[in-house]
């Protein structure tokens, strides 16, 4: 199986320049309006694009800084754009990709096939801490597990698409894709216009009929309700957009109560049974009864009406053993598996440091690497080697030695770069893309998707609660 | 809705019509007191203010500074201005999504700029009068804002449900302390006489001009009393406040169609009709301060009422 080899000392490919001031043919129209807009217009219009979110209270809370406070989500005027063909190349991957993960997850919960054959070990499975024992057995609605996953794609120095990393359990980010759309519509509509670009308004209604598809008896109108952390979560906006969009109600756990294994919603109007949560509180927190006994977030006896069949939940418990960092190696065998297919989407690279060969190379080599905790998000538990400091690196050599299960590294990939607009110059920043793939009926994917930008010059971090942007991302017709 | 958002909604709106009651209130004594002379009916005064207020009692010797800032700038006391608006924007914030974005945008403002204000900032320059006048005027465009950006549905109900039993809770106990204690003072008949004092209560109530319109200036302390108690058309009048309260409640009724709301809609059915079939005369003679303090109590159990039937029930009940 061949995998993309890359690091920093290859060519970083543009999205947007071929060459030194040379647009590529797709981004021409872009590359000349920006060259022919007077430099306060731009500036003007980066400020409208701000005002707006501002007004709208598109905000995010980044933890760790001084107030913890509520930002606007930096947002990028510059489209990124991707070539049709481009894309279907990624839907086809990703479609393969996911149906592969969601089989992968209904086997290792109930006959194993995949372990018994020996193509993923046991122990990688059972010793991941997502890895929920009390799913075992159980049925969950459609056999679906994971309803919406968020992919991070990666285009590398010769061009391709790499997936970086699953998000099966709460991915976040759908509500700036849609902010995003919105503003640029607003900003540069001729632009827009004259481009054709694919249009992703309806997520609202086809996240509404994904999560309808999981409605667990034949109720004509199923109770779909959104279940929130609450106000002091950093994704809140999300979810209050969110649910506003789909037209359903936004719940915490105190609204929820369970009796008789039934969900019922607590109404001015007396109890009402809820059928579908969408549910964006994690695992650990979801069941005080079941598991982590000093949640305040979740409802008690939650688990039970789950494995009873009378509520279905979005995504399913116990999905996070499948984006798993080091699971994430094994995915290419995964697809062959169960899809009896070569993956059409390249994974990137990966030592898994459970290996003792792996582990001697990636110690040795840590300034040159990326080393990620394998059940983190959001871009914690991450050592990035080129910019760390050596006190940073000793301090992951510790942590890799006591638990080298819980780490795998991967090279330093040069991210494909885009022209942002950064304190009125026209800079490059490093990119990724994380389309949305909800699966229902059928798996359908949101043309683009959020594409994140580090915007700290050279950085590569670009998830937003470390401080990262993002951009409207264009897959043209 | 969700029971929760209902507690919140309700909760939002008695702490904002405490804080503008007490704004005007505290505002108005200050005015008065400045021309006190004796000490002692000053300490008289100032206790009655914080009775009337269901304040904690300050210290013997508590001067004018020290109740202006318990009662309006210091934010951990639960009778304070400051407290109420705080906790009011704290209960908006729970529930944006449920009010428009222009509430919540003015009541987070008035909270910003309130809030900030210590007494040393506005003692001094006597620019006390400033503040009160933001608290209300701040708590009275919200009402605007409420009446005119959001759907009259079943959470704005709950908004005019908080906004009038607290009304008429706080009414008929300050009436109760001001009114009730003049009359038992053996100086009654000189107060009785006293314009100044009966201005002083009907504007407590923003009521001296409307008493005007239909009484003239012959200020009679039955007939103030009557006014304030009885009237039907004035929004400030107890029996204004307790009529809006059966309002609200026969719509959210209407609204949630549950079967159980008998309990709250008897109470409120109760202590409407009663204020609609009450003299003037019967009340004085059977004793003013027991009638104010029943219709108390029944605010209280129809406020509890309310919690069993729509927002704290038990799931047993709920479920029969």
């Amino acid at each position: 199986m061949t995998q993309k080899r890359d690091d920093i000392t290859k060519v970083v490919y543009d999205e947007m320049y071929f060459a030194a001031n040379v647009p590529r043919v797709h981004y021409k129209a872009v590359f000349d309006r920006i060259r022919e807009m007077p430099h306060e217009q731009l500036l003007q219009r980066q400020q409208a694009a701000d005002q707006s979110f501002l007004h709208q209270g598109i905000t995010f809370t980044v933890y760790g800084q001084e107030e913890g406070t509520e930002k606007i989500f930096p947002y990028d005027l510059i489209p990124r754009i991707i070539k049709g063909d481009e894309w279907n190349t990624i839907e086809r991957g990703l479609k393969q990709r996911i149906a592969a993960l969601n089989l992968f997850l209904q086997d290792i919960y109930h006959d194993g096939h995949i372990l018994k054959d020996e193509i993923v070990p046991r122990e990688l499975v059972f010793t991941c801490k997502h890895y929920r024992p009390e799913m075992r057995g159980v049925n969950v609605s459609g056999g679906i597990y994971i309803s919406v996953v968020g992919t991070d794609l990666v285009r590398i120095s010769d061009g391709s698409f790499a997936v970086l990393e699953d998000n099966l359990r709460v991915p976040s980010g759908v509500s700036y894709m849609l902010a995003n759309r919105q503003v640029m519509k607003r900003v540069f509509p001729k632009l827009f216009a004259n481009y054709g670009v694919r249009p992703i308004d309806n997520y609202g209604r086809e996240l509404l009929n994904t999560l309808r598809a999981l409605a667990p008896h034949q109720t004509a109108e199923p109770n779909i309700v959104l279940l929130t952390p609450g106000v002091f979560n950093s994704a809140y906006f999300e979810h209050t957009f969110l649910a506003r969009q789909m037209g359903i109600e936004l719940v915490e756990g105190r609204d929820l109560v369970v009796h008789d294994n039934i969900v019922y919603m607590r109404t001015t109007a007396g109890l009402r049974r809820v059928d579908v949560i969408y549910r964006r509180v994690d695992d650990d927190y979801l069941d005080p009864l079941t598991f982590r006994p000093d949640s305040t977030l979740g409802v008690a006896g939650l688990f039970n009406a789950y494995r009873a069949g009378n509520v279905a939940l979005a995504n399913a418990i116990g999905t996070g053993i499948a984006d798993d960092k080091a699971l994430y190696a094994y995915v290419p065998e995964i697809i062959r598996y169960y899809m009896g297919e070569e993956p059409i989407l390249q994974n990137v690279e990966t030592f898994l440091l459970d290996k003792d060969d792996n582990r001697k190379y990636v110690l040795e080599n840590l300034d040159k690497l990326v080393v990620k905790a394998v059940g983190e998000s959001g871009g914690y538990g991450m050592l990035i080697g080129k910019d760390s400091t050596a006190q940073e690196r000793e301090d992951f050599r510790r942590r890799i030695l006591q638990n080298p299960r819980n780490y795998i590294a991967q090279p330093t990939l040069a991210l494909s770069t885009a022209p942002c607009l950064i304190e009125n110059e026209i800079e490059s920043r490093h990119v990724d893309l994380r389309p949305y793939i909800l699966y229902g009926d059928e798996i359908k994917i949101v043309p683009g998707g959020l594409t994140r930008v580090a915007l700290k010059k050279g950085s590569l971090v670009v998830n937003s609660s470390q401080g990262g942007g993002s951009k409207d991302t264009w897959v043209l017709l | 809705m969700l029971s929760r958002v209902a507690d919140n909604l309700y909760w939002l709106s008695r702490y904002l019509e405490r804080a503008e009651h007490t704004a005007r209130v505290l505002d108005l004594t200050l005015n008065q007191l400045l021309e006190q002379r004796s000490d002692e009916a000053m300490n008289g005064r100032i206790k009655n203010l914080l009775d009337g207020l269901f304040a904690e009692a300050l210290p013997e010797n508590a001067t004018l500074y020290d109740m202006t800032e318990a009662l309006a700038f210091d934010p951990k006391n639960h009778a304070s201005i400051n407290f109420c608006v705080a906790q009011a924007r704290e209960n908006a914030r729970q529930i944006r999504e449920q009010i428009s974005s222009e509430m919540w945008e003015h009541l987070n403002m008035l909270f910003h700029r309130t809030n900030r204000v210590r007494i040393e900032d506005v003692w001094h320059m006597q620019t006390t009068h400033g503040f009160f006048r933001d608290v209300k005027e701040g708590a009275q465009l919200f009402q605007g804002l409420t009446d005119s950006t959001m759907s009259h549905n079943e959470c704005w109900q709950f908004l005019q449900l908080g906004r009038y039993i607290e009304r008429a809770n706080y009414n008929s106990h300050f009436l109760d302390v001001q009114f009730g204690v003049l009359k038992e003072s053996q100086y009654y008949p000189e107060i009785a006489k006293d314009f100044m004092e009966w201005v002083g209560l009907l504007k407590c109530f923003t009521a001296f001009e409307a008493y005007c319109k239909v009484h003239t200036a012959d200020l009679r302390p039955e007939k103030v009393v009557e006014f304030l108690l009885l009237n039907q058309e004035f929004p400030h009048s107890i029996r204004f406040a307790v009529d809006s309260m059966e309002k609200a409640l026969m719509a959210i009724d209407e609204a949630t169609e549950t079967k159980r709301a008998g309990l709250p809609n008897r109470l409120i059915g109760k202590l409407k009709s009663d204020l609609s079939y009450s003299h003037i005369d019967e009340i004085m003679e059977t004793g003013l301060s027991d009638y104010l303090d029943g219709i108390q109590k029944q605010s209280g159990r129809i406020h509890n009422a309310i919690y069993d039937v729509y927002i704290s029930y038990p799931i047993e009940k709920a479920l029969v």
